[in-house]
């Protein structure tokens, strides 16, 4: 074998589905006929996991750390909301319009986010976020403000299932849409274009040297990631017929970025992973102090990061590891 | 208009001192602090306990609220922060927010989520017309002991033993380390007159930045834009990003109260992109 063959042999070798991957979305199928009485709260863990895999693809591939990225979550929720009350409640158009809306807001700020440091850069995406928080907040008349977008109604999804209060249809739903999107970013992230990001995310300079466009990179994986992003905001926006402020909080951004790092960022199923988990973890937290919740969550942030990332989940991925042999 | 310019000087020099040992932290020892509005909320209780609760007069409880600050400071960074100095930003970043999370849902269950207030002495609510302009003796006060601070800082930094060993220890912490210098207790102090500069302001600002469990979640932005945009090289960076930053802030509430902070991020966004090592700063990479 050529070298050139031999890495063509690596490459597709990495991009080949694992066993626990077709187990993964099994169990996924599953759990729409298993856990009928879990389907909100299912909708909502494969709807932040969407927006969860979005970061991975500029934290994880493109090595961006955003503190801001509820911006394009924010955004995407806005602009599917604010479609549903002018009349236009086709569920599917409405995500691709929200999809289309942030990815143009992802791809003009980008230019902003490629300078600088990290430092620059969380900042940088912070006030990106915060900006869009105040417009929100101060655009009453369009937004609602603090009270938030009420009287969304959406069509029935394909003109045939109709939104229910069980989130029967909500859940079956987000899980197609997740799934079609997350093929898509899988063929993403092993594409050319996707491997370059990682080069660029491992060393720029080397990256930039080998003739790879560093910039567009960034900027193109960037769009991608908000266009997800947005995508998982007009989920979430058409499967509860509401839109808060709480969307395009700092702290949406926060526990994006734990839910990914729960999960593991750079092999797109962390963000599924992680949502899955935070959303439970929530979830039996809140019961138990509905208050303080918020404590436990921090606690665990520390926890992770004073103990080490990778020694926490070091177990996890040993077995992952094996399952995958 | 005058009026206007003295309560965003007074403003401006409150963030200053809740800020400077951020400038510290972040841009001295790199790294990413977003908790540091946490030590400036502890201060904030811990003298609006000792004031309301056990009689302490507001100017003695000034110092302790800073006493109380540095010490958590130095526990915390003895404990917790040694671990994470050398990790990479994305985990600082998730550190310190899982603090801010804590600290915040601690203070709601020990205090309550409603506002407090520090009990001010009358003599400072007094106001002084002078050419004009009126003054509130409180925010005199604030400008006092703000200014009083950062020229003995300014002081500490540039003509101490101290102030070098610190600054050598920044520039080049290998090389200091090798000169015998004990970097890592230097930044255990820095840290903690940080934090108990947080504390101080925190308690000395309550009465006008409000004080309740979302303070550090409030503020933070604010810290932030006074470091990165006043930069980390100097004392007078940080200071006059800070002056700038409370004059356009009560400006901006007062003139164009439609526009809310919209401003003072969109300003930030535009520094940041033409000076990202500060204002001030040199223009060289880190």
């Amino acid at each position: 074998m050529t070298p050139a063959e031999s890495a063509a042999a690596a490459l597709a070798a990495a991009a080949r589905w694992r066993p626990a991957e077709y187990l993964f979305w099994a169990l996924a199928l599953a759990s729409w006929f298993l856990l009928p009485d879990r389907h909100l709260l299912l909708n909502e863990a494969f709807i932040f996991g969407l927006f969860a895999v979005s970061l991975d693809l500029i934290l994880g591939y493109g090595g961006i750390v955003s503190l801001g990225h509820a911006a394009f979550f924010g955004f995407g929720a806005y602009v599917a909301g604010l479609l549903a009350k002018a009349g236009f409640g086709e569920p599917v158009l409405a995500l691709l319009a929200a999809g289309a809306a942030s990815m143009v807001l992802g791809f003009a700020t980008s230019f902003l986010v490629l300078r600088g440091s990290d430092l620059t850069r969380i900042m940088v995406t912070l006030s990106v976020s915060l900006v869009l928080f105040e417009l929100a907040n101060r655009m009453t008349s369009l937004t609602g403000g603090a009270d938030g977008l009420q009287g969304i109604v959406m069509a029935p999804v394909l003109g045939r299932f109709e939104f229910d209060i069980f989130g029967h249809v909500a859940y079956g739903y987000t899980l197609a849409v997740v799934f079609v999107l997350f093929l898509a970013a899988r063929r993403v992230v092993y594409s050319p274009f996707g491997w370059s990001v990682r080069a660029v995310k491992g060393n720029a300079l080397r990256t930039a040297a080998l003739g790879i466009p560093v910039t567009f990179r960034l900027v193109g994986i960037y769009a991608l990631a908000a266009c997800y992003a947005g995508i998982a905001g007009a989920l979430l926006a058409e499967t509860t017929e509401f839109v808060s402020l709480d969307v395009l909080t700092l702290q949406r951004s926060a526990e994006v970025l734990l839910m990914l790092v729960i999960g593991g960022t750079g092999y797109l199923y962390g963000g599924l992973i992680g949502a899955l988990a935070f959303k439970v973890m929530q979830d039996w937290l809140a019961e138990l102090t509905p208050q303080y919740w918020q404590f436990w969550i921090g606690f665990l942030l520390v926890l992770l990061v004073v103990v080490g990332r990778e020694r926490v989940f070091a177990a996890p991925q040993a077995l992952l590891r094996m399952a995958r042999r | 208009m005058l009026t206007n310019l003295f309560d965003g000087v007074a403003y401006g020099m409150l963030l200053f001192v809740l800020a400077c040992g951020l400038s510290v932290t972040l841009g001295v020892m790199n790294f990413i602090n977003l908790a540091h509005g946490s030590f400036a909320m502890a201060g904030g209780y811990v003298a609006a306990y000792l004031v309301n609760r056990l009689g302490v007069p507001f100017l003695a409880a000034l110092p302790l609220a800073f006493l109380a600050s540095a010490a958590l400071g130095l526990v915390l960074e003895r404990t917790l922060y040694i671990h994470v100095y050398r990790k990479s930003h994305l985990d600082q970043v998730l550190f310190s927010i899982g603090l801010v999370f804590m600290s915040v849902a601690a203070v709601d269950f020990v205090a309550g989520s409603q506002q407090r207030f520090v009990g001010v002495p009358d003599f400072l609510e007094a106001r002084f017309e002078v050419l004009g302009v009126s003054m509130g003796a409180y925010r005199l006060l604030i400008i006092g002991i703000c200014g009083v601070l950062a020229v003995a800082m300014q002081v500490v930094l540039a003509r101490t033993r101290f102030g070098s060993r610190l600054r050598a220890a920044v520039d080049d912490p290998l090389v200091a380390r090798g000169l015998g210098i004990n970097v890592d207790a230097i930044f255990m102090i820095t840290f903690a007159v940080g934090s108990g500069l947080a504390g101080l302001g925190g308690a000395l600002g309550a009465e006008i930045l409000g004080l309740d469990p979302s303070f550090p979640l409030k503020f933070m932005v604010y810290f932030l834009i006074v470091v990165t945009v006043g930069g980390s090289s100097s004392i007078i960076g940080p200071f006059l990003a800070s002056i700038l930053l409370g004059i356009a802030d009560v400006a901006g509430k007062y003139y164009l109260p439609d526009a809310g902070a919209f401003v003072i991020y969109s300003v930030m966004i535009v520094v940041l992109l033409l000076r990202p090592q500060g204002l001030l700063a040199p223009r060289v990479a880190r």
